[in-house]
């Protein structure tokens, strides 16, 4: 691990870590010294990405990595955690977190950290070392039946990013009502969730995803990103997760 | 601000090389205003890798999208194409604001050997007491309204002109000043895009904001101040 996580273990998922200090009875019963010293108490972990910092060199540097993981993924978790001290929302999993935060449009003062928290998870796991490319299968017969072909997903993939004005991402989402897969655009934290939408790739356009390596060259990478980084391994057990809730059609039989 | 409105098909050709004649109907061109000092002249408090990014990339690329964009509407208009004029509403207003925000911007800043940093004096300085107490005051005050801002955006001190009252104000992306009330005047912006500061102070934004006040231009915001409130 490259950093250390306030002296607890990264969680293997995104579910509460600890009870909240309000519940002494708890705390009680699963007394933990390591925790008694430290006035933060995590709900939840910094979770860590599934390869090394430096493993998507060159597209994204050790360093960038390190850096957006380590420090920026690391305040939102902090920031969530404080808030979470003194706010009602306790034995949430983040997704519902996230979901119920959003407030119908009305975000509540815990969305952007905890958006952002599972954002920037869902981004880690959207890259792979020696990613990019493009997918085969299921997903890729997707992905021309929604698209026309992989060639106008990536265009559209790519022109989408680059016409986001500020800081924000850009997203391959399922469509649950529509049945179909589209690329979104959110600004700043806002996570696709809370429109019922089922992410499938996530792109941080925020500067600092990129500046250190591309400075502002956000269509170098962006492009990359789809050369190299995304992970279609992961799109893959995404859209298969995806479709125990979305009926994409006819099931494809291989043949044999 | 460098505004040009060229008349001729001659003068467009000058300033554009010898490319498209768009001017027939005059429409207007923006162009990149020069730095009055040079990229380094403001480290160490900031880098002049972004000076240098910030204003040949960054704020270059506001102008020559939003003449783009005016370039367009101008057809629109002309076409009597009703959804295209309001479809480009959104590039002008973000890429018109760059222009404008970052013009501002630069004039707000100065060398410490040219006197950037030292606190204002005269009229501003006393409105400044009397609406936030004291001039340390109002750099808490902007230090933890720019920290705060979600995203990109900018924190201001603003001239209300009407009520000739001091408040800061923080706009988000490249929205200026003016959609925030349209009697305010910007005395002050801070830029606190991650561009503006990440090379060098990377996450910590507070830093940068300390930093900053070391090469602020008062005497600019002093003046704008007693021309507005004249
Ligand atoms: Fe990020
Ligand atoms: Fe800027």
């Amino acid at each position: 691990m490259l950093l250390p996580t306030r002296g607890l273990p990264a969680a293997p998922s995104l579910s509460p870590a600890s009870p909240p200090p309000s519940l002494p009875a708890l705390r009680r019963r699963r007394p933990n010294p390591s925790r008694r010293s430290s006035k933060v108490v995590s709900y939840y972990a910094l979770t860590t990405p599934p390869y090394k910092p430096e493993a998507l060199e060159p597209y994204m540097s050790k360093r960038t990595v390190e850096l957006h993981w380590g420090k920026h993924q690391q305040d939102y978790v902090d920031g969530l955690n404080k808030q979470l001290a003194t706010s009602p929302f306790y034995g949430y999993t983040l997704e519902e977190l996230v979901k119920e935060a959003y407030n119908n449009g009305n975000p509540l003062p815990e969305y952007n950290n905890a958006a952002q928290v599972w954002n920037h998870h869902f981004f880690w796991e959207s890259m792979q070392p020696d990613g990019g490319g493009s997918p085969e299968g299921g997903v890729l017969r997707q992905i021309e039946k929604d698209f026309g072909s992989f060639f106008n997903f990536r265009e559209e993939f790519v022109r989408s990013a680059l016409s986001l004005l500020g800081s924000g991402w850009v997203w391959l989402v399922l469509k649950r009502n529509e049945k179909k897969l589209a690329v979104v655009r959110t600004r700043n934290a806002i996570s696709p969730l809370a429109a019922g939408d089922i992410p499938i790739i996530s792109l941080d356009l925020w500067e600092h995803a990129y500046y250190l390596d591309y400075k502002d060259d956000r269509r170098a990478y962006v492009s990359n990103f789809m050369d190299h980084l995304v992970s279609w391994n992961s799109v893959t057990l995404r859209m298969m997760r995806a479709e125990a809730f979305v009926n994409l059609g006819e099931p494809n039989i291989p043949e044999f | 601000m460098a505004l040009r409105t060229l008349t001729s098909k001659k003068t467009l050709a000058l300033a554009l090389g010898g490319v498209r004649p768009l001017v027939a109907r005059g429409v207007a061109t923006f162009t990149l205003p020069d730095l009055p000092y040079d990229y380094g002249a403001l480290e160490p408090a900031i880098s002049g890798e972004i000076m240098r990014l910030h204003h040949q990339k960054h704020h270059a690329t506001y102008v020559t999208n939003y003449n783009k964009a005016l370039e367009q509407l101008d057809a629109a208009v002309s076409k009597g194409d009703a959804s295209s004029v309001v479809q480009l509403q959104g590039a002008i207003k973000f890429n018109g604001g760059g222009h404008v925000n970052h013009s501002i911007f630069w004039k707000n800043l100065k060398p410490i050997s040219e006197g950037g940093g030292e606190p204002p004096h005269g009229k501003l300085g006393w409105a400044i007491d009397e609406d936030f107490g004291s001039f340390e005051k109002l750099i808490k005050k902007m230090n933890a309204e720019g920290a705060a801002v979600q995203g990109s955006g900018w924190v201001w001190l603003a001239l209300d002109k009407e009520a000739k009252k001091l408040s800061v104000e923080t706009t988000a992306n490249q929205d200026p000043l003016v959609t925030k009330g349209a009697n305010l005047v910007p005395l002050l912006g801070i830029d606190v895009w991650e561009h503006a500061y990440y090379l060098q102070y990377k996450n910590v934004r507070p830093d940068y904001l300390n930093n900053i006040w070391k090469v602020v231009n008062w005497k600019y915001a002093g003046e704008e101040y007693e021309n507005v409130t004249a």
